[in-house]
């Protein structure tokens, strides 16, 4: 491995890893509220509110959870480009 | 042109189309055959993925199911497409980095140890092996249906395009032929809902139409399933049936599944950056979620055209699919009260499967010698047919049938191909070079990994000829197994550098042999569902295999060794997509903007 074990580096890869962890569970929080809370645990409570012809919580269950996804995943890799070019980490073009 | 003329001619174009592509893009070497020389635009790549994981199970029987099961059904569509957020988030990027060919590459060198990579090479066979006798029976059911040929036949023509593309072109072949058929999937599949969703609704887009008022009516098309479905006596579609805690298992269950099933996963290391393997992961959703939105919007409407088709109905009067579908096996009636009417309710018609026998009753329907049950259902219908009988049953044109046949079996082909690659890899890659014979050429190990794909493809079109009566429940078994074994070993191997060879390995034995036997003794010796642990079933059972492997893992990895400093240097590396860059400090908030 080329690491560089020199204490600038190190201080700095750990600061890296610290920001893309936190990017990484608040991404994951919002994950776990919307499937699993929206979708499963609340969802008879959500029920009683109607959306677009839909009950809020089965809408949630079969659509809303994936489009969901789908805007994490895309808000994620645009924060860790950010990320990478903050610290100097990206890859070339 | 006559419907049947049409099927031959689009199945016949969309493999000449497969064909074509693979001789264009064979592999030369190895780096070929396994990643696709690591060159993979990320849509394309995308689209692959999409093409590759989208199997028979989500363009044939997902909806099906989904239509029998209403709200439940949502836990295939979180748990199928919620699996790639932790893929794109917590695996891909890193395993990418890491760049090598399989996930026993990984680890084995995360835990420095060979027995570690058995282990994962034992996981990854089986695994695949479950998965693509799945695909085989799928490819099964569209040629017996559409082409009328023996399912044999079938089967055998399947295996030989297959044999093809995958032993010919490798994951280069496979990638481009992918491209392919995700178009072809995507396309047989929304033809036919954006047909539907007009038909009931007058809205061209099902997501929406799924939420409007049913044309001609002031009730939305929820609102009218429901109402159908008390009357005949069903749970109201918008209602679950299941315990919570069942659903969050199950749920759970295929979403870590999915980030762990290895066939998956190796998609990743086919990009030829970090930031392509994060953007892919984005782009494979994106391109699945199209089908998966539209599923649900397909279950409700192909549930109420059944319901209002099958109904009271008398059985001489019905469309000719229903006795197209009879004559398949996939759909039976008993007339319990000879009125000549089919009475449709919730309950098994009759114990079992139906057998039929030689011979027609007073309404010329086909026998069974089943067992009548003493509930008032008369009507068995196989969930797989939802999908494919629902252009007939909506009265689309014949080309719109003739394109779903060849949605279905590109759907079937793409994954039983990206699964027996995987298999030939762990035969040549991790078994042979990486462990029995480390002296042999890359030339060696191409013609080995061609082999190899060949038996798997004669092996999984055994398969496919002879179903074992258990496909259908071990299906559970390749997402448990993923979710206990591979997720928890690959997410410590990356978050967590101390977690060493001991830990992880003790962690991926013992959460494969408590879901192993967990669903071994429900689903084969008999055990009943008020034995279940906490109410979880079989299918959800791998959350509770993940969260041992995550304990025993922690517990042996404290009381062991820590892993050796290359080791941890390694995983050090992995966490950034490109090293010499950390040297500086982080720049300032305004040059990134310039940047």
């Amino acid at each position: 491995m080329s690491a560089d074990p020199s204490p600038d580096n190190q201080s700095a890869a750990a600061a890296y890893w610290r920001e893309n962890i936190r990017i990484l569970l608040s991404l994951l929080a919002i994950w776990f509220a919307v499937s699993f809370g929206c979708g499963i645990l609340f969802v008879d409570q959500l029920d009683q509110f109607s959306f677009f012809g839909f009950p809020l919580g089965f809408w949630f269950a079969q659509q809303g959870a994936v489009y969901t996804f789908l805007i994490l995943i895309f808000v994620y890799i645009g924060m860790m480009n950010r990320l990478d070019r903050k610290y100097n980490v990206q890859e070339d073009e | 042109m006559a419907t049947q003329t049409l099927i031959f001619l689009f199945v016949g174009l969309s493999f000449a189309l497969y064909i074509g592509i693979a001789i264009w893009s064979r592999a030369g070497s190895t780096k070929d055959y396994y990643v696709a020389g690591g060159g993979v635009h990320p849509v394309a790549n995308g689209m692959a993925t999409a093409a590759d994981w989208m199997s028979a199970a989500s363009f044939i029987s997902m909806a099906g199911i989904i239509s029998f099961m209403g709200r439940d059904g949502a836990m295939y569509l979180m748990g199928w497409t919620g699996g790639y957020v932790l893929l794109a988030m917590c695996l891909a990027p890193y395993l990418r980095k890491f760049g090598q060919f399989t996930v026993p590459d990984f680890v084995a060198e995360r835990y420095y140890s060979q027995l570690a990579r058995v282990v994962a090479v034992i996981c990854v066979i089986f695994i695949s092996f479950t998965y693509v006798a799945g695909q085989m029976r799928g490819v099964g059911i569209v040629f017996s249906r559409y082409l009328e040929v023996d399912i044999n036949v079938g089967v055998v023509l399947g295996m030989g395009i297959v044999f093809v593309y995958a032993v010919l072109g490798g994951m280069k072949g496979i990638t481009y032929t992918q491209v392919a058929q995700y178009c072809v999937i995507i396309f047989a599949y929304l033809v036919p809902a954006i047909f539907i969703s007009m038909m009931i609704t007058g809205n061209p887009i099902p997501q929406l139409g799924f939420g409007s008022n049913v044309e001609g009516s002031e009730l939305s098309v929820l609102e009218k399933l429901n109402g159908l479905s008390r009357e005949l006596g069903f749970v109201q579609y918008t209602d679950g049936s299941k315990s919570t805690i069942d659903v969050f298992f199950i749920t759970m269950a295929l979403m870590v599944g999915t980030a762990g099933l290895p066939h998956v996963i190796v998609r990743f290391f086919t990009t030829p950056t970090v930031r392509d393997a994060r953007k892919s992961a984005g782009y494979a959703l994106l391109f699945i979620a199209v089908l998966y939105t539209t599923a649900p919007a397909v279950a409700s409407f192909a549930r109420i055209n059944l319901l209002q088709t099958v109904s009271e109905a008398e059985y001489e009067q019905l469309p000719e699919w229903f006795s197209s579908w009879e004559n398949a096996g996939l759909m039976a009636w008993v007339d319990k009260n000879n009125d000549g009417n089919i009475q449709y309710h919730p309950g098994a018609p009759m114990e079992g499967k139906p057998s039929f026998i030689d011979g027609r009753g007073h309404s010329d329907e086909r026998l069974v010698s089943n067992h009548q049950t003493d509930n008032a259902n008369e009507l068995y219908i196989d969930r797989d047919i939802m999908v494919l009988a629902n252009p007939e049953i909506a009265n689309l044109p014949g080309w719109v049938i003739a394109l779903m046949a060849a949605g279905g079996l590109a759907a079937a082909l793409s994954t039983a191909a990206g699964l027996l690659l995987v298999i030939s890899t762990s035969i040549s890659h991790d078994l042979l070079k990486r462990n029995l014979m480390p002296g042999i050429t890359d030339k060696q190990e191409l013609l080995a990994a061609r082999i190899a794909a060949a038996a798997a493809i004669g092996v999984a079109g055994l398969a496919g000829i002879y179903p074992p009566g258990f496909v259908a429940s071990v299906v559970a078994f390749a997402f448990g197994l993923a979710a206990s074994s591979f997720f928890p070993a690959i997410l410590l191997g990356i978050f967590y550098k101390r977690m060493n060879r001991e830990g992880a390995i003790a962690g991926m034995v013992t959460g494969l042999l408590f879901t192993a036997s967990y669903i071994i003794y429900f689903k084969f010796l008999g055990g009943t569902s008020d034995q279940w642990w906490f109410g979880v079933s079989p299918e959800g059972i791998g959350t509770l295999g993940m969260i041992i492997n995550f304990t025993v893992s922690m517990a042996v990895c404290h009381v062991t060794e820590a892993p050796p400093k290359s080791v941890q240097d390694m995983v050090e590396d992995i966490r950034i997509p490109r090293r010499g860059g950390t040297a500086s400090e982080p720049a300032e908030e305004g040059e990134v903007a310039q940047a």
